[in-house]
């Protein structure tokens, strides 16, 4: 089952690569145009942007797992009610089955989880580590091309060091897929990368199969100080909406001419293709609906406006990042279908943050919006749980009931649907990836760490075994490379 | 002229003061953190600012206001280090309200943060809503934004102030001398460390000189100390081992290098960060010499601290080093000192040392603990009553005091919350 849906998701890009390739697009369907069928040559390779959509294609193929039985575990999952005690049982790098009761099959390793917690594996939908590793040297800082206010064309996944030890800390905090964006410092910053926390000695061997791209873009304060502050364009919130309405014109030019020339060489006419451009690539993307608009975006004013702009374009805007104000228009997001991806604490450390509240979270959960967490932040991400708990303790003393498996799923299904992957993870449902974390106790406590942490039905993290998680290459030899395995013992 | 000397009088007792009552926190398990250790359940008796009670057998006075913690934990109000509170509105986006550091050319050591505290900043009711009913303001890394060429050495003078709500809330000034070293500190040395400690100890030197020879600094006849005549004021205490300086380093080489700064110069010192501490722990312990660690830094985020672990704190206090837990960042600092002591002990920490470590430590540390950090007769009252344990993110203050003024459980967020949860047809909290 899982198999062959991952076989029928290759079988799908393949078609649309095969579409998009003038090679079957000559192919007669409407106008059979006799004798001029050969005229449809594809172009040189890297010439049309449909030709091969993913050039860097992820290469992490999970290693064969074993069945694996979590029993007598209080299974706290986002999108069923919690069970006190339950087996969630793994096969084949999926979960098979969840439940207070479940056939164990002879031969599955059992894990006593008495006392313990199970979870989905967490997913951070707001990352740079790998962009801004560790250590934070200034060779190494590569997630703001900040050169120009429209870098729609760079992707994250060519940023990324994949030797940040970084990845290792996240994993010791129950992370198991992120999503790396460029920083903020342009209206367009480039594409994300969605990766799952798994070592690897290059981005190719992290990167989520399937996974849709996503296209960071900025509002506000950033994008306005860092070019402002260089004498040219934006300096000011409506130089940012100019920009991002030229940036969208001209996309949807760039669009028009790609789609014209389609036409001609589908009805077989002789046509010049327009030269590619990799930043109006990334824009048609989105007109597309195959990238996936993250925006970071504080205010709720701003915010409007963003909105304003997707509907004079055509495009749909899939999450504001920080959305510190969020709470503010809960109605028009939950209308809009657009998720706000927050941190629960910050607040005040610039003017668009002025009126972070730590009840956001809560107040966009009972007024049917789509919200998450998130960290923006290296040592944030490895404590997401206590994050998530702050946020619903905040909301239930606004007399708003937020349930525990509401809170988790801020930190697991809720991401997953931002980064487009709900179908594949996020959740304790069969059929979804093992992506799995075991807690020594109530994830919503301080005191809670991950005992151990699945990917695909492989461990990754063990608190009591220091062969885990494999080490960055940088932290070999190191005099403290045991650091990181002095967890909870 | 006695109708004016009475108005003076009045004038002259601070607002808080002035709504002081007599008090009596009762039904509570209070952790006093002080040598009465854990009283199971018990009563707290506060009149005019001060706790004139705590025990078990302890009965609330006539005509006390009555706190009934319902069996809730009383802790005292939780001390914050490092967290730029009443100091900076705005942290990043509008420099122009944050006053926790300088870049100025004239002054370093004589920068004193007493002179920027505003009580009325919307930080302090936020902070006080995490527990926190008192900070160790520590002036920043100096900025250096336009110049690159940085050569003054000292941060400037830290102060401790109350999180109440009366416009009088220094409760000690020149609590201590903040100095970078490790990189922070050796890029003001021309890019070495190797030349920080040379300058140190030579304006350590040029200090003492200078505090025997006034008389000829004044005629002009001193040779050229390197400091001004306020940052030479400033260090006397300093090298005189009256005022602790406060150095922040992490490297554990940078570590002993400090140690032994302190112990060839005859200098009282507190470390800061300290991240690789717990490499060379029985050194710091045997120095006894404080820490005041950042329980979330576990990065190798700079060269500096490539052996950062979440069990330093845990591995320092089993080493018997005294320990206290800081959060110098402006965005989490001020609400979450508690969670990050109860991540430490998430790794390791004795639960008993983790309290302390965000209460009456940081108070012996800073020379307040006649005041502050522990529930006793004859101190303060800051003393805050939770919902549940008050390492856990789910427990929330649910009475907090400051010198004995019970202040409201209300902030900036709250108004903003209600607001919009009315806006949004949701049913405010009762």
């Amino acid at each position: 089952m899982r198999f062959s849906r991952a076989a029928a998701g290759i079988a799908a890009l393949a078609l649309v690569a095969l579409a998009a390739s003038g090679a079957i697009a000559a192919k007669p369907t409407a106008d059979p145009a006799p004798g001029k069928t050969e005229t449809a040559k594809p172009l040189p390779p890297g010439l049309d942007p449909e030709a091969n959509p993913d050039p860097y294609p992820s290469t992490y193929h999970p290693a064969p797992s074993a069945q694996v039985a979590i029993i007598n575990a209080d299974i706290l999952d986002a999108s069923a009610p919690e069970i006190p005690r339950g087996t969630v049982l793994m096969a084949d790098g999926k979960i098979v089955a969840v439940g207070p009761t479940v056939m164990i099959p002879d031969g599955a390793k059992v894990i006593d989880a008495k006392g313990r917690y199970v979870t989905p594996g967490l997913i951070d939908p707001h990352s740079h580590l790998g962009v801004y590793p560790s250590p934070q040297v200034e060779a190494m800082s590569d997630g703001n091309e900040a050169t120009d206010p429209n870098t729609a064309q760079v992707w994250a996944e060519h940023s990324i060091w994949p030797q940040d030890p970084g990845f290792q800390h996240a994993l010791a905090g129950g992370v198991t897929t992120l999503q790396i964006l460029p920083g903020s410092a342009n209206l367009f910053g480039g594409r994300s990368a969605i990766i799952k926390n798994v070592w690897s000695d290059t981005a190719q061997g992290m990167k989520f199969p399937g996974a849709p791209y996503g296209l960071k873009m900025a509002c506000g304060e950033n994008p306005k100080r860092v070019y402002g502050s260089k004498g040219r364009a934006p300096s000011t919130n409506m130089g940012n909406v100019a920009g991002y309405r030229a940036a969208w014109i001209r996309a949807r030019d760039y669009k028009r001419k790609w789609d014209d020339y389609r036409a001609k060489v589908a009805r077989g006419e002789k046509a010049d293709p327009p030269l590619r451009d990799l930043q109006l690539d990334t824009l048609v993307g989105v007109l597309e609906g195959k990238i996936r608009i993250q925006n970071h975006c504080y205010r709720a004013d701003e915010m409007a406006q963003m909105i304003d702009i997707s509907h004079e374009f055509g495009f749909h805007i899939t999450a504001f990042h920080h959305a510190t104000e969020s709470y503010k228009i809960a109605a028009l997001l939950k209308r809009e279908g657009i998720c706000s991806v927050t941190w629960a604490e910050w607040f005040g450390f610039k003017m668009e943050s002025f009126d972070a509240i730590e009840e956001n979270d809560a107040i966009l959960q009972r007024a049917g919006a789509c919200v998450t967490l998130s960290s923006d932040d290296e040592n944030l991400v490895q404590h997401l749980n206590v994050e998530a708990a702050l946020a619903m303790a905040a909301g239930n003393r606004a007399g708003l009931a937020i349930t525990r498996p509401e809170a988790i799923a801020w930190i697991s299904l809720n991401p997953a649907k931002v980064l487009g992957i709900d179908d594949k993870t996020g959740s304790l449902t069969p059929g979804k990836m093992a992506d799995v974390v075991i807690w020594s106790g109530d994830p919503f406590s301080v005191y809670s760490v991950p005992d151990q942490v699945y990917i695909d039905g492989n461990l990754q993290w063990d608190v009591h075994d220091p062969v885990y998680p494999p080490k960055s290459d940088f932290m070999l030899g190191q005099p403290a490379a045991i650091a990181i395995a002095g967890g909870a013992s | 002229m006695l109708r004016s000397l009475i108005i003076a009088a009045a004038l002259a007792v601070s607002p808080a003061a002035l709504m002081a009552e007599t008090l009596a926190i009762t039904n509570a398990h209070i952790l006093t953190e002080g040598p009465a250790g854990e009283i199971a359940s018990g009563t707290i008796v506060v009149r005019d600012g001060k706790i004139i009670a705590v025990g078990a057998g302890v009965t609330a006075p006539a005509g006390a206001r009555i706190i009934d913690a319902h069996g809730g934990i009383a802790t005292p109000g939780l001390i914050a280090i490092g967290a730029p509170i009443g100091l900076s509105e705005v942290s990043e986006g509008v420099p122009e309200t944050d006053d926790s550091s300088t870049a100025s050319d004239l002054i370093s050591a004589a920068f004193d943060v007493q002179y920027a505290v505003n009580p009325n900043s919307l930080a302090i009711p936020i902070a006080r809503l995490g527990g926190i009913t008192d900070a160790i303001l520590t002036p920043g890394e100096r900025r250096s934004r336009e110049t690159r060429s940085e050569s003054l050495m000292f941060n400037g003078q830290a102060a401790v102030i109350d999180l109440g709500s009366s416009m009088d809330i220094l409760e000690k000034t020149q609590a201590g001398m903040a100095l970078d070293m490790g990189e922070d500190g050796a890029r003001r040395a021309g890019g070495s460390r190797a030349a920080q400690i040379v300058i140190l100890k030579g304006l350590i030197h040029n200090v003492r000189d200078y505090e025997k020879t006034k008389a000829n600094y004044d005629l002009g006849l001193s040779r050229a100390l390197g400091l001004s005549e306020p940052d030479l004021e400033a260090l006397i205490p300093v090298v005189e081992g009256r005022e602790p300086l406060i150095v922040s380093v992490h490297r554990a080489a940078d570590i002993l290098q400090v140690l032994k700064l302190a112990r060839d110069e005859k200098l009282n010192i507190i470390l800061e960060g300290a991240e690789e501490g717990y490499m060379v722990a029985p050194q710091i312990a045997a120095a006894h010499v404080p820490v005041t660690v950042h329980a979330f830094e576990d990065l190798p985020s700079s060269f500096d601290q490539i052996g950062a672990t979440l069990t330093n704190p845990a591995r320092l206090a089993a080493a018997g080093v005294t320990l206290a837990i800081e959060n110098p960042s402006f965005y989490t600092g001020a609400r979450t000192p508690r969670i990050d002591a109860g991540r430490a002990v998430a790794h390791g920490l004795p639960m008993s040392v983790a309290l302390a470590s965000i209460t009456i430590t940081p108070a012996k540390i800073f020379g307040v603990a006649d005041r502050i950090g522990s529930l006793e007769a004859g101190k303060d009252a800051d003393i805050v009553v939770w919902s549940g344990d008050p390492l856990e993110p789910l427990s929330a203050p649910t009475a907090i005091l400051v010198k004995g003024v019970e202040e409201p459980l209300r902030d900036r967020d709250l108004d903003l919350r209600d607001r919009y949860m009315a806006i949004a047809g949701l049913k405010p909290a009762p």
